[in-house]
């Protein structure tokens, strides 16, 4: 049995928002299958009483004061908007009709 | 004085301090060498010649009116892509960004301006910094000077290419894997990976934020000292920048002296799947090494055989969620606003248009890894992982000061060999990759030719979190005998590259 399906495959590439093609998805399908089944092999070595990683070195919150700062001007922040109206970035709707 | 591009950083400088030569004049003669063998070896997506030349006359004049300046002013370099630089096309390798002028200056190429370093322009890479030999770059791969049917590495193949081919003197990369290393390693060049967090991520476009690091490309160990000078130190842009002194890395490289430094080298990096020729020039390295008076010992790292796989579901899964904010809505690419499709058709279209084929598998993967149902399982039990690398460098260091591998387990490889086989591309970074899921300081140094094939080898070393210095002790060192036996640097071998006009 495969790690992953074609159909899982699909399923993924809508929820990443990727419209892929039916030729893509068969591309696809077989080589994630095969990374998936050779990642997973980390299972192997990692007990449960392993604590996880998510960084390599210790973190803690860094906080700034709550002042001012130079920033981008309107016309810098929306200098590489595909599309601009009324110094605001102008977005396809977002509604349906029925919506 | 086409000699110029010959030199290194440091004769370079020289020449400006003691006036034989400009910066225009040195900035001058890269543009036309990159202008003559950029052609066949593509190692530029963008070349900046005016601005080049006006950052170049600002210091020529700045120096004739006396002000002090630092090591590297006037000295021209190679920015990798993935670093923003204001007004000047940032891409980072894909398409959803081609034409984006980013409107500010990256922590990095602040500090670049500030030391009076002047860029060339923005190197080539595989699409968002994903590969190991620049075939995933959107505008197509960059030549090894050294034999252009090969690769010259990944993800930074343009910065290691732009050094090898004496385009610059000088170069930007970003590791999150590999990419500054196997570059250097597979170009006969100089590549440090940082210590994570002791070079400052901001305006670099994420990979996996967890693990991306800039670091200094050169010709020499003491040229990339002086860079990584340059641009290292606390930033409180990041919030994972180190707020400590940056480790003396020049002092390191001037001195070289491996007398008495204990030396492992790691067992599991090494054996069935190196290519003979890599093995060879390695072992004499550190032969070498032990001759010029360090300690070396054989150390053993069980769990690096996992740090492959675990890196592979960690960053599919941190990119995957960086690369969100490519939608669509606020810069770089909008496919499919007719009026009629909806934000969310035009966000799916566009990433498709825009992303290339490896970009999307590693989404994927991360997306499937960060799902419900299967987080523990990949996600989880990866990170796991991460702690048991981070355990065996640990145990190492108490008993020696740095360890030592091949950079990669074969030298460069044909374009295209690869391209159909995920797996066999990921394998590159084998020796690469731990110290990324650990965070430690690593580098690789040329360590000569494999008989094979007459292409170059890297020598790969790992020094504790904060301790680079330690790698520019053993570089200096190495680069110092090797260039006895030579007659000079590796690269001196380097073939001639037709010049076309």
């Amino acid at each position: 049995m495969p790690s992953i399906t074609r159909e899982e495959v699909a399923h993924l590439a809508r929820l990443a928002r990727i419209e892929l093609t039916g030729e893509e998805l068969d591309h696809l399908a077989p080589q994630l299958d095969q990374i998936i089944d050779w990642v997973k092999h980390v299972s192997d070595v990692a007990a449960a009483d392993i604590p996880p990683t998510s960084h390599a070195l210790p973190l803690t919150n860094v906080m700034r004061a709550d002042e001012n700062r130079p920033c981008l001007t309107p016309e810098q922040a929306l200098s590489g908007a595909p599309a601009a109206e009324e110094q605001r970035f102008r977005v396809p709707r977002i509604l349906t009709e029925e919506a | 004085m086409s000699d110029l591009t010959r030199r290194t950083a440091v004769e370079l400088a020289e020449l400006m301090t003691a006036g034989e030569a400009s910066s225009v004049e040195i900035t001058r003669a890269h543009l036309d060498r990159i202008a003559a063998v950029d052609s066949a070896v593509k190692a530029f997506l963008h070349v900046d010649a005016e601005g080049a030349l006006a950052q170049a006359a600002a210091v020529d004049t700045r120096r004739a009116a006396g002000e002090k300046l630092g090591p590297l002013a006037g000295v021209p370099l190679a920015l990798k892509d993935v670093l923003t630089q204001e007004g000047v096309p940032t891409t980072a390798g894909s398409k959803i960004l081609e034409g984006w002028k980013p409107p500010y200056d990256s922590t990095v190429v602040q500090r670049l301006r500030a030391a009076g370093i002047v860029i060339l322009g923005k190197t080539n890479m595989d699409e968002f910094a994903m590969g190991s030999s620049t075939e995933n770059s959107a505008y197509g791969p960059t030549h090894n000077p050294w034999d252009l049917n090969r690769i010259p590495g990944g993800s930074g193949g343009g910065s290691s290419a732009s050094l090898a081919a004496f385009e610059a003197p000088l170069a930007i990369g970003t590791d999150t894997g590999g990419s500054i290393r196997q570059p250097g390693a597979v170009t006969g060049t100089v590549g440090v990976k940082p210590t994570y967090g002791g070079t400052s991520r901001y305006g670099l476009i994420a990979l996996a934020s967890s693990l991306d690091t800039p670091g200094p490309c050169a010709r020499t160990t003491l040229d990339a000292a002086l860079l990584h000078e340059a641009i290292a130190g606390h930033d409180p842009m990041d919030s994972t920048s180190i707020d400590q002194p940056v480790p003396p890395v020049v002092e390191a490289a001037r001195r070289g002296d491996v007398n008495g430094l204990r030396i492992g080298v790691v067992k599991e990096l090494g054996g069935e799947g190196y290519q003979p020729g890599v093995e060879a020039r390695f072992h004499e390295a550190v032969e070498l090494l032990t001759k010029l008076g360090a300690e070396v010992v054989e150390v053993s790292c069980p769990h690096f055989d996992y740090a492959l796989p675990a890196y592979y579901l960690i960053l599919p899964s941190e990119a995957s969620s960086n690369l969100a904010k490519f939608d669509a809505m606020r810069f770089g690419l909008r496919v499919g606003d007719d009026g009629e499709n909806d934000a969310e058709k035009v966000m799916g279209l566009t990433r498709a248009a825009g992303f290339g084929a490896e970009v999307k598998r590693r989404i994927m993967i991360g997306t499937h890894a960060l799902s419900s149902g299967y987080y523990d399982a990949y996600y989880g039990q990866a990170q796991k992982v991460r702690t048991l690398v981070a355990r065996d460098f640990a145990r190492a260091y108490e008993q020696v000061d740095v360890l030592v591998s091949p950079s990669t387990p074969t030298t460069a490889f044909p374009i295209g060999e690869r391209v159909n086989d995920p797996i066999a591309m990921y394998k590159n970074d084998l020796c690469t990759i731990p110290s990324n899921l650990a965070g430690n300081a690593a580098a690789s140094f040329p360590c000569g030719l494999a008989d094979e094939d007459g292409m170059p080898v890297g020598f790969h070393v790992m020094a504790p979190v904060m301790r680079d210095d330690l790698l520019y002790t053993v570089g200096a060192a190495l680069e110092t005998a090797l260039a006895e036996q030579w007659g000079g640097l590796l690269l001196s071998k380097a073939p001639e590259l037709e010049v076309s006009r």
